[in-house]
């Protein structure tokens, strides 16, 4: 629990200075809120943010395991076919060249504007580090171990299955978890391409009314939500892969 | 498979295999510009121990390659127990790897058990029939165990019975013992030579270590220049402790003759 202190003191320290700094300038709170003015719109508008939440949880962790599914598959197929990996590979690299806030409105005025737009953003948003560590992964399988099973009586399926994959799975984790951050900022995207409920759309409503405290305060609980994300999948990876962490320290 | 006694209708011990027998004729392989093996001829009869010596570089780990079925011969013939196709010598041939090559998430037994796994055998089966080896072997109390927690020695140990567990009528044994330290080298050594003492099998061993080749084979082969440049019965080194042995005269004037022909 120790290595939790410094970090949290050094935010407490930096929320001390902001509200202190917010207020001895008297910064106005629809300029600059203090962290006591985000404090008090959380708890006023807790309703509110509460049903915002559940949508957008939703829509981030469909998107995510949508994202974790394709992008799982995809990798297995480049994998597999070195021409797949040849002519498919540069256009993903490309693909992520495009900017998602230019995408999601598209996505809108195709896929209409219920959840399914925010679930492809957000998928689109975390496909990209999942499909590029899971294939870096099963590519840096150790020859001698592909030789050994093949000793073995090991079959192309067999040596996927038992070698490759499970020794995949670390790499596969790092891309699942940077990919877990990146979730609630695609269906913010998603959000304000088009919708009537969630985080980002209360933040687009507060944004005429110069309501400042409750973008805060709808940025405080994203940044909870990708933590709360980030944390499951690195517990889940505990329990999958707990031979990894062992080796790691040996 | 005609003729051979096949581990997965027989789970119970010893795992004894009618032997097949190894010969490479006029055998080369060229790799990157290089010539590796020069015109390579080597008989190992069925049931027969033959230790491959020779400097590093001299093309040990490629003759096991080409035995193994892994690689082809640029020309020449390799043929395992009759069989001269490259799946045809993968058959029958089980190799152990210069390192141990344990996978990390399996358990020692559940290492042991791959290539029974491989076969389609159900895993609480070939767990079983795993299990009856590590208590041969003196791993018992390493079965659950991931490799991470395993000495250098239990590791070779498990990897060793890994291999016999794949039921193949031919060991191919790649410098098992190469990254160990001296005194469990020396223990494995002797314990190799028991466990094959039970297990009539066709085995090749490949090592930079001449005392060991004589120690555990019949036969040891010195490879130089591409080709095999001497060979020697190592039979006398069969009786007594392993001290004894290797202080005795016709052991050293052995490995003397021996080194003297790896020069």
């Amino acid at each position: 629990m120790s290595r939790w202190w410094p970090p949290l003191a050094l935010l407490a320290a930096g929320i001390g200075v902001w509200e202190l700094v917010v207020r001895a300038a008297h910064v106005p709170d629809y300029l600059f809120p203090a962290p006591s003015a985000v404090a008090s719109s959380l708890a006023s508008d807790a309703g509110l943010l509460a049903d915002a939440t559940l949508v957008t949880v939703r829509e981030v962790i469909f998107g995510y395991l949508l994202a974790v599914a394709v992008g799982l598959v995809v990798a297995v197929l480049l994998h597999f076919s070195a021409a797949l990996r040849r002519a498919l590979l540069p256009l993903l690299v490309l693909s992520q060249t495009v900017p998602t806030v230019v995408l999601a409105p598209i996505l809108a005025i195709l896929l209409g504007f219920g959840i399914e737009p925010k679930l492809v953003v957000v998928a689109i948003v975390c496909f990209f580090p999942i499909v590029v560590n899971t294939v870096d992964g099963l590519r840096s399988t150790d020859r001698e171990l592909v030789r050994m099973m093949r000793t073995l009586d090991g079959s192309r399926a067999a040596i996927f299955r038992r070698v490759e994959l499970p020794g995949a799975l670390p790499a596969i984790f790092s891309g699942a978890r940077i990919a877990a951050t990146y979730a609630a900022v695609g269906a913010v995207f998603g959000e304000w391409a088009g919708s009537s409920s969630g985080l980002g759309f209360v933040m687009l409503q507060s944004q005429p009314s110069l309501d400042t405290p409750r973008i805060f305060a709808c940025v405080l609980v994203l940044s909870a939500l990708a933590l709360c994300l980030y944390g499951f999948v690195s517990l889940a990876e505990r329990f999958i892969i707990p031979w990894h962490q062992e080796v790691a320290n040996a | 498979m005609a003729g051979t006694a096949d581990p997965a209708t027989e789970p119970n011990t010893p795992i004894a295999m009618c032997a097949g027998g190894i010969s490479l004729v006029g055998v080369t392989r060229v790799l990157g510009g290089r010539i590796v093996l020069a015109g390579l001829d080597l008989h190992v009869s069925p049931g027969g121990r033959v230790g491959i010596v020779g400097r590093s570089g001299v093309g040990k780990s490629t003759l096991l390659s080409l035995v193994a079925g892994l690689d082809e011969p640029d020309a020449g013939r390799v043929t395992v127990a009759g069989e001269t196709s490259a799946a045809g010598r993968l058959a029958r041939c089980a190799l152990m790897p210069q390192r141990d090559c344990l996978l990390p998430w399996r358990s020692a037994l559940d290492n042991a058990c791959l290539a029974l796994e491989n076969r389609g055998v159900p895993r609480s089966e070939a767990r079983g029939r795993a299990a009856v080896l590590f208590e041969r072997f003196g791993l018992a109390e390493a079965e659950g165990l991931r490799p991470v927690r395993l000495s250098g020695g239990m590791r070779q140990r498990v990897a060793f019975v890994r291999t016999l567990l794949a039921g193949k009528e031919v060991l191919l044994l790649d410098e098992p013992f190469g990254a160990l330290d001296a005194i469990t080298r020396a223990e494995l050594q002797e314990w190799l030579a028991a466990a094959l003492e039970g297990e009539p099998r066709t085995v090749l061993l490949v090592t930079h270590d001449v005392e060991e080749a004589l120690l555990v084979c019949d036969t040891v082969v010195v490879l130089r220049g591409g080709r095999v440049a001497a060979e020697f019965d190592a039979r006398i080194a069969c009786e007594g402790t392993r001290r004894e042995i290797v202080t005795s005269p016709a052991f050293v004037e052995l490995r003397e003759r021996a080194l003297e022909a790896i020069g």
